[in-house]
């Protein structure tokens, strides 16, 4: 199993006869997603690509049933796209768009509110992937493998770097969540942290922050009382010197707030290894992980664990 | 993107938001208009620059005669301003603010920023204005207000006037500070601003209020929908090649070392210069050339490191997804070949066709080092760059 993503997901993409959204979409169908067509207005009734388009979105859901939106519409128009997704009946909505105002992204968090059973993931983040059953979103399928680590993080091609890491030592992901760079998301590491502790197939986390705001203290305040799994985590930018924006809009250190150094200290106080450098994100996972075995043996849960390895080997076998 | 105050003045006043008018003067010559255009003295001559902190690092004189505005302008315009937000080498004043000074009883702080936690726009005030809010989260928390904006409908009335009586603000005065207010977080919303911020606000002898300083940014991406205020950027201010980069769509910050950065994507860019000052080395910029790294914009990148004499070598790092790796070889050897690369290269690919690509590197005249990991490649440019074997 995995977080957000799975077989049931039935994917369209908004912008889909845009050069990204169809070069995205054709990624994802290759690597297994079931896209199910797309939608530009005024381009409803054509097909390109075997992809059916829509004109609006509540069309595309009551033609095709889907449940997932991947967006490419260019920025001053995104967030519109978003809230056309909600109001559509779509439930998890990826936001791949860069550059969308921050004040439009304040609004479209207040409307959400309303629509409790919707998650946006982004805006500007590589998307969501569950090794093995489907991609939404931007990533390169092939460096991933199913397996049982999330990773969540702000960045694309640092996932990347992480996912790359764990394949190589012969683990898997069970989802890896791209929440994106921007100061204002739909997801956060908190909310991500919350899915992956609740998901029966994820049995230690990545964290990848950076530089900027408090999302990634509150997520540590969250781990240190909630949290049942080992997490390694690594924090980039702290080479990044005060008042510089390090390419995403929310990787700026202001005010003396949002330091590399300061957020390193809030995470390993929640108990989390932290990566000293960014070719150690694997290492500092198998520490983690050894970390929370070691202490998970000392603790009468020891026979919860073995139960649960025994139902992933009967699992195994089944396959 | 950052305004000066004079600029983010004449927005506050377009807005009807209560400011003192004054002139811009560039050159000396220009004082004796300025004058002309407000007779009335005594005045304040104030530093133009994109940096807080200008009182209390010089930058901003009080002048009782014409005769001290001349002196005062002489001795801050050309000077080099240090201040905790210019950083140690302090930035150059090449425009000052000429403005009748205003006489108040009270100084108060008053701003409109984006919380990240709340995903809506808040104001931070305090009855302790004057000083600089950052010292004052640390020394008196209790002493900031915190107001959470509706994001769709601005500030309630009901919320500014709570604020205004909360702030200590006289109570006769309350409707006018809470147009204020509002009309703060009007500007806010209305530019797509990141931050607004009005240091200190005064309490004039009348008992009205009246913005003192204004200091204006806009967030970046909203830029898009103002495109006549973004002619308002001041080049001056910024960094030759960081704006150079930002035409050609690449993401460059200049950093203080020496070793040059070229990667996709920002995270990982912020993460190659981690790991560059992690094995002891120091890196020269932080350079995103995009998550699909063209060959354009690996020339260009090239270009822009390359006009940075302290660079001693540089390092590649490029996780090819989309972007293929051999297509992405094929632009840094054609790259090099164009701007004539001669500092020692480290490059570290990975991801889709890498074999192919290293297979194109190795068969290309171009010198330089593989590495197969982050750690190794780090290690590699760090010893290139001190001379010794990379």
């Amino acid at each position: 199993m995995s977080v957000l993503l799975d077989k049931k997901a039935k994917v369209i993409c908004q912008g889909i006869t845009g050069t990204a959204g169809l070069f995205h979409s054709k990624g994802c169908r290759d690597y297994g997603t079931n896209m199910v067509g797309g939608v530009t207005p005024g381009k409803g009734g054509t097909t390109i690509e075997g992809f059916p388009v829509f004109d609006t979105v509540e069309q595309a859901v009551a033609k095709t049933g889907a449940n997932v939106s991947m967006i490419f519409v260019p920025a001053l128009f995104a967030a519109d796209a978003i809230l056309e997704a909600a109001a559509g009946g779509i439930k998890l909505i990826v936001c791949i768009t860069e550059g969308i105002p921050a004040n439009d992204m304040a609004k479209v968090n207040k409307i959400l509110k309303n629509y409790p059973d919707v998650r946006l993931i982004g805006p500007n983040c590589p998307g969501i992937i569950t090794p093995g059953v489907a991609k939404v979103g931007i990533m390169p399928g092939y460096i991933h493998k199913p397996g049982k680590i999330g990773i969540v993080s702000r960045s694309g091609t640092l996932t990347y770097e992480a996912v790359w890491q764990v394949t190589q030592l012969g683990l898997g992901q069970s989802t890896c969540i791209g929440i994106g760079g921007d100061p204002i998301v739909g997801t956060t590491h908190i909310e991500a942290m919350k899915m992956f502790n609740d998901d029966k197939n994820t049995e230690a986390v990545i964290m990848i922050g950076e530089i900027g705001g408090s999302n990634e203290e509150e997520a540590a305040a969250w781990v240190k009382k909630n949290m049942k799994k080992p997490v390694a985590a690594f924090i980039a930018g702290s080479s990044a010197p005060p008042g510089k924006r390090m390419g995403h809009a929310g990787a700026i250190v202001s005010g003396g707030k949002g330091t590399a150094a300061e957020k390193i200290a809030a995470l390993e106080a929640a108990g989390m290894v932290v990566a000293k450098n960014p070719g150690e994100i694997g290492k500092a996972l198998l520490e983690a992980m050894k970390k929370k075995g070691k202490s998970a043996k000392a603790k009468p849960a020891k026979k919860d664990k073995k139960k649960k390895d025994k139902k992933d080997k009967k699992k195994k076998k089944k396959k | 993107m950052k305004l000066h105050e004079y600029q983010a003045k004449e927005i506050f006043a377009k807005y009807g938001l209560p400011v003192t008018p004054g002139a811009v003067v560039k050159h000396l010559s220009e004082v004796d208009a300025a004058l002309k255009q407000f007779p009335q003295g005594p005045w304040v001559v104030k530093a133009q620059i994109h940096a807080g902190g200008r009182g209390k690092a010089g930058g901003v004189k009080f002048a009782k005669t014409e005769q001290e505005v001349h002196e005062k302008a002489a001795a801050i315009l050309g000077m080099t301003l240090v201040s905790p937000q210019t950083g140690p080498e302090g930035k150059l004043v090449k425009k000052i603010f000429i403005t009748p000074a205003v006489d108040y009883v009270k100084e108060l702080y008053v701003s409109v920023v984006l919380d990240r936690v709340n995903r809506t726009p808040i104001i931070l005030a305090s009855a302790e204005g004057g000083t600089e809010i950052e010292e004052l989260a640390v020394t008196k928390p209790d002493a900031i207000f915190k107001i959470i904006v509706d994001p769709i409908e601005g500030l309630h009335s009901y919320q500014a006037r709570q604020l205004h009586l909360r702030l200590g603000l006289p109570p006769e005065a309350i409707n006018q500070g809470a147009k204020v207010f509002q009309t703060m977080v009007k500007v806010f919303m209305d530019l797509d601003l990141s931050m607004l911020e009005v240091n200190p606000l005064v309490v004039l002898k009348d008992g009205t209020i009246h913005c003192l300083d204004a200091k204006v940014d806009f967030e970046d991406n909203g830029l898009a929908r103002h495109k006549d205020y973004a002619a308002w950027r001041d080049p001056d201010e910024e960094d030759a090649r960081e704006l150079l980069a930002a035409e050609h769509g690449l993401s460059y910050i200049s950093l203080d070392g020496y070793v040059g950065c070229l990667v996709n994507g920002a995270g990982l860019a912020m993460a190659t210069a981690d790991a560059i000052q992690h094995f002891g080395g120091s890196p020269a910029n932080f350079l995103d050339v995009g998550g699909s790294a063209s060959q354009k914009a690996v020339t260009q990148a090239f270009k822009i490191i390359l006009s940075d004499t302290r660079v001693k070598a540089i390092l590649v790092n490029i996780f090819g997804g989309i972007a293929k790796c051999d297509v992405i070889a094929q632009g840094i050897i054609d790259a090099a070949k164009e701007v004539g690369l001669s500092l020692p290269l480290v490059v570290r690919l990975e991801g889709t066709n890498v074999e192919k690509g290293k297979e194109l590197l190795a068969q290309s005249s171009l010198k330089y080092t593989f590495a197969s990991s982050m750690d190794e490649a780090a290690k590699a440019v760090v010893a290139a760059a001190k001379g010794g074997k990379s």
